[in-house]
């Protein structure tokens, strides 16, 4: 990659002087969490700005509330210096403001030129679409963006990924937008697909939209932006132009940040290997991995959205298949072939997404929490309540669950007490391995603080936790040892001794030193 | 949630009551505990059939193909006793129980291991079964005066006062309700109907699950065919031809959710018997039987619309929870 001529080519380019997009003091609100603070952005035409932060940062929400999907709670939009709401996604579409996504949205049995003028179709004078029209338009949309090798007739789902997003911003280009969001487009593009990408926003550049750019790569950043904003915790901290900020420094703004948490102090006993896998790969999630957990240990697993760590975690849990490798517990070779297997072996899985993998909600706390203990709690296929009652009460109570009767329905509880009836549930399995996939992403830090409390407690008991997390603190402050994952494969493992925040960033992203 | 059931179950059971009082302004003799039992005895079958209907619906599936295995069932007993008088009625049923059994297990493979949707397969095997049902006959009919006495009188004794018929249905109610609260599969039943993804998660498989329902289905819908011939005392090709659509209704009406997950035997049972006395009461009253109709669809979509409202509620909480994380 040729990125110095690149840069000479953006720096020739005389700096933009009023911006298109500005948003300021933006602030947003959920229940229990918030998600953007008084944040500020700002989107130049014929410029690409990168947003820039950690998951959780608040970038999609930012997203969503320039796309007219949310609302701010505070905080004013203006474009090309007027103030202006966006209430809906139809608004915001009418300002021109269009956003192609990781999994673009458009129509897999149309054609090309249906899915560009899909809504704002020419008509005849009879009010039919008008097709030929429609054709030669869309074939001349797409000449102008140096796509003319995408057939207007073809059917969407013909075409790779990398031709769909041509096609998304041919439909951005037909309705005459100004403002172009690429969230993480890249994802799963291959290299030559990212190139034609890059000569795409190139051309949307050099047509004088504003684009912003949301990814996790730093080499994609500094290749095709020409400012960034960085976002942690839902703040802005810092923006600027990219030549004249290293990616150390971003890197710095990316994790510094203030003490608002503090982690349960442990004397670590650690014991004999408990878990180790070796040579545990899948054909197309991750490949040749290979890892120890001991006796009393907390393992942090740390890495970029899709670096593989719970796809990992789910093959360990049983819950998909490998197709090599060994995993052995307390020295037996397993191979789980179900949860039920795993569970039976001793090792649990606590999924990410609480509400669709965790709770039940619909089933009153008492039966959330036996669901996958139902073998132990019966007798021949037939349920003891009692016992159920008591395995329920002797875990929801050791997590200080906060509910006034254990058959009130799981629904009714917060997030952060629903994320308690879940590990109540896998703890009350007695496993030896518990895996905690992103235990504390979107509650309170209440009931981050009881998480962790209780993590540290589970380890002092002599189980062992494999804890997989994308929130820096949290890794730094729980884990005794930390394996970092990139694309698939274990970039590093190290002793969470004297390690830094930036080390660890740069090695999930694969930045040098 | 329980509460919100017993709630809907409640307001079931006063409509029915309410309905048994407008009934009885016009015909005065209907609320009488023994025209009650009687009403009670003609929808057993229903009431059987809508249990069977519920637990497949409780997985998110449906089974179509319930009304033709109680037809191909029913001929294959009618027959069996026709050819074979000397066969007791208990083994009958075992065997047709049997039948039905691999009825529902045919159902059950496809729906597990060829991942093929309920209503796909069921939709097919209810033709095929009527089908078969004239493959095995030739398309002739088993009448009364070819079934022995006892085939057709067993379920007409009275025990204790009731018909071994109103018997029957009251044990496979009790059955229900046992297998539903009280046992690892009736747990898993409702567990994969809320949230499939959370109960892989908990080590329930899910396809063998909903591999079993069938299974219950397939029995309940065999167990139907003989008690339906021997009270009808006619097997034809014809038998509860569409009937499946009572059987759905039925568990609507009691507040089983089609979406899954939400239902209770009391109310698929406070369902069959609203349908019952419908069909029982209004013709007496000298309503067409196009209002019947009409008053059936009333209460189906009323159902639903009381159902989507509670179901929306909870939605909400999920969607907010969603926003949050």
């Amino acid at each position: 990659m040729d990125t110095t001529a690149h840069h000479g080519k953006v720096n020739e380019r005389p700096p933009a002087s009023a911006p298109r997009l500005t948003l300021s003091g933006i602030s947003k609100s959920f229940p229990g969490v918030r998600a953007l603070h008084n944040v500020s952005l700002s989107l130049y035409p014929g410029q690409v700005t990168a947003l820039i932060g950690e998951n959780g940062a608040g970038k999609s929400t930012l997203v969503k509330i320039m796309t007219g999907i949310y609302q701010p709670d505070s905080g004013e939009i203006g474009i090309d210096g007027q103030a202006t709401t966006l209430p809906s996604a139809h608004a915001a579409f009418g300002h021109g403001i269009t956003a192609i996504h990781q999994e673009t949205v458009l129509f897999d049995d149309l054609s090309v030129a249906e899915n560009i003028f899909l809504g704002h179709a020419p008509r005849t004078r009879f009010g039919t679409i008008d097709w030929r029209t429609m054709r030669n338009n869309a074939r001349e949309v797409l000449e102008t963006m140096r796509a003319g090798h995408i057939d207007a007739d073809a059917r969407l789902k013909d075409l790779g990924i990398a031709n769909k997003h041509l096609v998304a911003v041919a439909r951005a280009m037909s309705i005459d937008a100004r403002i172009v969001i690429m969230d993480e487009p890249t994802a799963a593009l291959s290299m030559k697909e990212i190139e034609e990408l890059f000569l795409l926003i190139e051309f949307l550049k050099s047509d004088g939209k504003a684009v912003l750019f949301i990814s996790h790569k730093f080499d994609e950043i500094y290749r095709i932006a020409d400012r960034y904003t960085v976002f942690r915790d839902g703040e802005m901290v810092g923006e600027g132009l990219l030549k004249d900020t290293g990616q150390n420094e971003i890197v710095r703004m990316m994790v510094g940040r203030n003490v608002d948490h503090i982690f349960p102090q442990r004397e670590p006993k650690i014991g004999a290997p408990v878990l180790s896998v070796s040579g545990l790969s899948h054909p197309t999630e991750f490949d040749d991995i290979g890892f120890e957990l001991r006796k009393g240990e907390i393992l942090g697993f740390y890495g970029l959205v899709g670096a593989g760590r719970s796809e990992v975690m789910q093959a360990i849990a049983g819950i998909t298949r490998t197709s090599r490798g060994a995993i052995s517990l307390d020295g037996k070779t397993i191979a789980p072939k179900s949860a039920a297997d795993s569970i039976e072996a001793g090792i649990v899985y606590v999924p990410e997404e609480r509400g669709k993998q965790g709770v039940v909600i619909g089933l009153p706390i008492f039966q959330n929490v036996s669901l996958p203990s139902l073998k132990r709690t019966s007798k021949s296929g037939v349920l003891r309540l009692a016992e159920e009652f008591a395995l329920a009460r002797s875990y929801t109570e050791r997590l200080d669950l906060r509910a006034s009767s254990l058959s009130q329905d799981v629904g009714t509880l917060s997030g952060g007490n629903q994320q308690k009836v879940v590990i109540a549930k896998w703890l009350a399995t007695t496993p030896k391995v518990i895996i905690l996939d992103e235990p504390t992403k979107g509650i309170d830090i209440g009931s981050k603080a009881a998480v962790h409390g209780f993590m540290a407690e589970l380890v002092a008991q002599g189980l062992s936790v494999i804890m997989v997390s994308s929130e820096l603190p949290e890794i730094l402050g729980m884990s005794d040892r930390v394996v970092v994952m990139r694309e698939g494969r274990i970039a590093a493992t190290c002793d969470n001794k004297g390690l830094d925040a930036e080390t660890l960033v740069r090695t999930a992203a694969g930045i040098a030193a | 949630m329980k509460n919100f059931l017993k709630y809907r179950e409640i307001w079931l059971l006063t409509g029915i009551v309410v309905l048994i009082g407008l009934i009885s302004t016009r015909f005065p003799g209907f609320a009488d505990p023994a025209n009650l039992r009687q009403v009670f005895n003609d929808t057993s079958i229903l009431m059987i059939l809508a249990l069977g209907q519920m637990v497949v619906i409780l997985t998110r599936s449906i089974d179509l193909s319930m009304a033709s295995n109680l037809c191909f069932t029913g001929m294959v007993v009618a027959m069996l006793n026709a050819a074979h008088p000397a066969i007791p009625i208990p083994v009958l049923i075992v065997i047709a129980l049997l039948v039905g059994l691999v009825l529902g297990v045919i159902n059950g493979f496809l729906v597990w291991r060829l991942n093929i949707p309920s209503i796909v397969v069921t939709l097919g095997t209810l033709t095929i079964y009527r089908g078969a049902t004239f493959v095995v006959s030739g398309g002739a009919w088993v009448n009364a005066d070819q079934m022995s006495p006892d085939f057709i009188n067993f379920q007409r004794a009275a025990f204790l006062g009731l018909p071994v018929l109103s018997w029957i249905s009251i044990l496979v109610i009790a059955l229900f309700f046992l297998v539903m609260t009280r046992t690892q599969i009736g747990r898993s039943i409702y567990a994969i109907g809320v949230n499939p993804t959370a109960s892989v998660y908990a080590g329930i498989d899910v396809g063998r699950t909903k591999f079993i329902v069938f299974c219950i289905s397939g029995m309940i819908g065999g167990l139907a065919g003989y008690l339906w011939i021997s009270r009808y005392v006619i097997a034809s090709v014809e038998v509860a031809n569409g009937y499946e659509l009572n059987i759905i209704a039925a568990c609507v009406i009691g507040g089983i959710s089609i979406a899954g997950g939400i239902g209770s035997v009391g109310g698929a049972v406070l369902g069959a018997l609203f349908l019952g006395i419908i069909s029982n009461a209004l013709p007496v009253i000298n309503i067409s039987p196009f209002w019947q109709m009409a008053i059936s669809g009333s209460a189906i979509i009323l159902a639903v619309v009381l159902n989507a409202r509670g179901e929306r509620r909870q939605g909400r909480i999920i969607l907010r929870k969603a926003e949050a994380a």
